[in-house]
């Protein structure tokens, strides 16, 4: 056991699964002996040598394309995208064939492969640095969109999408790469793909979020009890899609309220998804609209402005108000 | 530093060993057994009539549209062929008659042309791909493929077909230049048949030749003749040599001529002429090569009708079975299958669902 941030997390998974498994590669753009621009892929190539850790010619599609194949092989892949906002360029590759190979021959070809790419905001990163674009990959049937929130989760779930059958989209908040230390287990740990979790219970009212939005919404949460006394259910979704809406029906018909935030921009974002099952399994619950915290319909400003683009602490706490003082 | 040319270590060739007049060039022509040399003719042959009945079929609306190979037959059959059981062939959405030398059946074909999916699952052995249809996409797997048979260090070649319309893609490129940087075994093969649907080939590069585009990645380059199956054979065998060796990648530019449509949905009519289709036929890669065997003394007007006869009768009966195969063919609720290896409760909510709608349908219309 010893105390990681979300960085050494994600290398300690990828060390493990890649002593365990040769079929395990490490690929992508200054993976090797970079260590990766945010030094997730620091120290392998020392350990596991150029064979296994590939630095690649400066290409996303390439990166997702050779991936593939690799997969196709038998290989697992674990590539990186320097920034989920250079992503765009492998989703013709993720989109055509990682997510349809299996359907396309009725289960023959698999592509068990990893892209894992940074996320969000509040880095004071250049444009193309900060966005929050999970939506399109869980719109697409036959990939698996996962975005841990912390660094024990973040290991766990590294370990559980490598082992996938099928192709994981792997977000990594950059917010939370160095923000906070947690226990991490030496021995082996995994978290089941497509399940969320109950993060803090609570009666009066549920939110939902993930990656780095769980941090302001436990903080409203505890805001939420110290001024008002109420009592604040949190779900941490996990993986995005395939989404498990299991927890946040079931918490919403116990609470009668719900509030969702996310980063990513508002219309037809993960929130949308997430409303409508919660109409169509907990309707008769709800006590009042539904609220949603996110991102604005835009791109996310540049770094000077950031800041009140992103979901705070406060915003979440005082949509949460609103919707307690809603009456039926 | 002076101004001087700069010296670029990869060459680029062209190879032409039986013109289209039924001249051979002795010296080049590769060696190749008797019987290997009548199953080429036999194939280049079955693709030919596959193509033909395959297009009276969808003009019968008996099958979906499919893109014909139709005069593409040498540049398929002779790669192809020089690859052993266990090397890996990428297809894109054209090389029906490459498939079928690797082994994938007339009925899967068939079957997949008729919309269903069960077509790619009886698609040959385990080392070939189903097709891939956005244009170029797929070479990057082969490159992908090929790096996992260098980091297994099996003695494996990857081969990836596409078209001249797939050079100006992005993937194109990247695959290119991925392949050469890992000195990964992928022969890179492209049909070049002058129409990417109405786009001609000059239109499609300024370069003088597909060929040449290998030497700024740093691989070899020829442009063989793609009608000539004596030449797709020879450059094949040497690249697949090559990268088996350990050599990396190769690019053949295959010079041939779509005869037919882009797909059977397409109209040629609109954008080429039909002198340009008359020049080609007389450059027809089958004709060459009945002319060569019967030289040799491999062929004559009885073999020929024999091999029409077999071939005629293997269709039929692919035809046949695929029909039959069909019959039992397209439960809806299939459809749910292979999103991905386990369902998602959402996805079994939806294919209850369905199951529901369509009993009602069934009861009340």
């Amino acid at each position: 056991m010893a105390k990681l941030n979300m960085v050494q997390a994600l290398n300690l998974a990828l060390a493990q699964e890649m002593e365990k498994d040769d079929s395990v590669i490490v690929i992508g753009e200054d993976v090797g002996v970079d260590g990766g621009v945010f030094r997730v892929t620091d120290g392998l190539i020392d350990r596991f040598g150029e064979r296994r850790v590939v630095d690649t010619p400066l290409a996303e599609s390439g990166i997702a394309g050779m991936s593939i194949g690799m997969a196709i092989y038998g290989l697992k892949p674990v590539a990186e995208i320097q920034f989920s906002g250079f992503a765009y360029h492998c989703f013709h590759q993720i989109e055509s064939h990682a997510a349809r190979l299996r359907l396309r021959s009725q289960g023959a070809v698999t592509v068990p492969m990893v892209l894992r790419a940074p996320y969000g905001g509040g880095v004071r990163a250049l444009e193309h640095h900060s966005e929050s674009r999970e939506a399109y990959w869980a719109h697409m049937p036959g990939v698996k969109m996962v975005i841990p929130s912390g660094p024990r989760n973040a290991r766990a779930l590294m370990v559980s999408a490598i082992r996938d059958p099928d192709p994981v989209i792997f977000y990594e908040a950059k917010a939370l790469y160095r923000a906070f230390r947690e226990e991490v287990p030496d021995e082996e740990e995994t978290l089941p793909i497509g399940e969320s979790q109950i993060v803090r219970e609570g009666t009066d009212l549920t939110m939902i979020a993930y990656g780095a939005m769980i941090r302001p919404v436990l903080e409203a949460a505890d805001e939420l009890e110290k001024k008002k006394g109420v009592q604040t259910e949190v779900i941490d979704l996990l993986t995005v899609s395939p989404l498990d809406d299991r927890l946040f029906t079931e918490s919403v018909k116990k609470t009668g309220r719900a509030v969702i935030v996310h980063e990513a921009p508002r219309s037809f974002g993960p929130g949308a998804e997430i409303v409508s099952r919660l109409v169509e399994k907990s309707f008769y619950h709800l006590e009042a609209p539904i609220a949603r915290v996110t991102g604005f319909d835009m791109v996310i400003p540049l770094f000077a402005r950031e800041k009140a683009y992103i979901p705070s602490a406060g915003r979440i706490f005082r949509a949460a108000v609103q919707a307690l003082e809603t009456e039926p | 530093m002076p101004r001087e040319e700069f010296k670029i270590p990869d060459r680029v060739e062209t190879l032409s060993i039986l013109s289209a007049d039924g001249s051979l060039d002795e010296e080049l022509a590769p060696a190749i057994d008797d019987d290997l040399l009548v199953k080429l003719y036999r194939f280049m042959l079955l693709g030919r009539r596959f193509d033909e009945r395959l297009l009276n079929l969808q003009r019968q609306g008996r099958i979906g549209t499919f893109p014909p190979v139709s005069g593409q037959e040498a540049s398929q059959v002779g790669p192809v062929s020089v690859l052993e059981e266990e090397d890996w062939l990428v297809p894109s959405f054209r090389e029906a008659v490459a498939e079928m030398w690797r082994g994938r059946s007339m009925e899967s074909i068939i079957i997949s042309a008729s919309g269903f999916s069960e077509g790619a699952s009886e698609a040959g052995g385990e080392n070939n791909l189903p097709v891939s249809v956005p244009v170029g996409s797929q070479m990057l797997h082969a490159v992908g493929i090929g790096w996992g048979m260098k980091y297994r260090e099996k003695k494996n070649v990857v081969m990836t077909f596409f078209g001249d319309g797939a050079t100006s893609e992005g993937d194109f490129h990247e695959a290119m230049n991925f392949a050469a940087v890992y000195r990964a075994p992928v022969v890179f093969i492209c049909q070049n048949n002058h129409w990417a649907i109405s786009i001609p080939r000059s239109k499609q590069t300024r370069s003088k030749s597909i060929a040449q585009k290998a030497v700024a990645y740093g691989m070899p380059g020829i442009q063989v003749d793609g009608n000539d199956i004596l030449a797709t054979v020879a450059a094949s065998r040497e690249a697949v040599d090559r990268a088996r060796d350990g050599e990396g990648p190769t690019l053949i530019e295959a010079v041939t001529y779509r005869m037919s449509v882009h797909t059977t949905a397409d109209d040629p009519k609109r954008y080429r002429k039909d002198d340009e289709v008359e020049s080609w036929r007389a450059k027809d890669p089958l004709t060459r090569f009945a002319g060569y065997l019967s030289e040799k003394g491999l062929l004559d007007e009885e073999k020929i009708q024999a091999v029409e006869s077999e071939i005629k009768e293997s269709i039929q009966a692919a035809v046949d079975h695929a029909e039959e195969k069909m019959k039992s063919m397209g439960d809806p609720m299939d459809m749910f299958d292979h999103t991905y290896e386990e369902r998602p409760a959402y996805l079994e909510e939806q294919r209850q669902f369905l199951a529901r709608e369509l009993k009602e349908e069934a009861n009340h219309g």
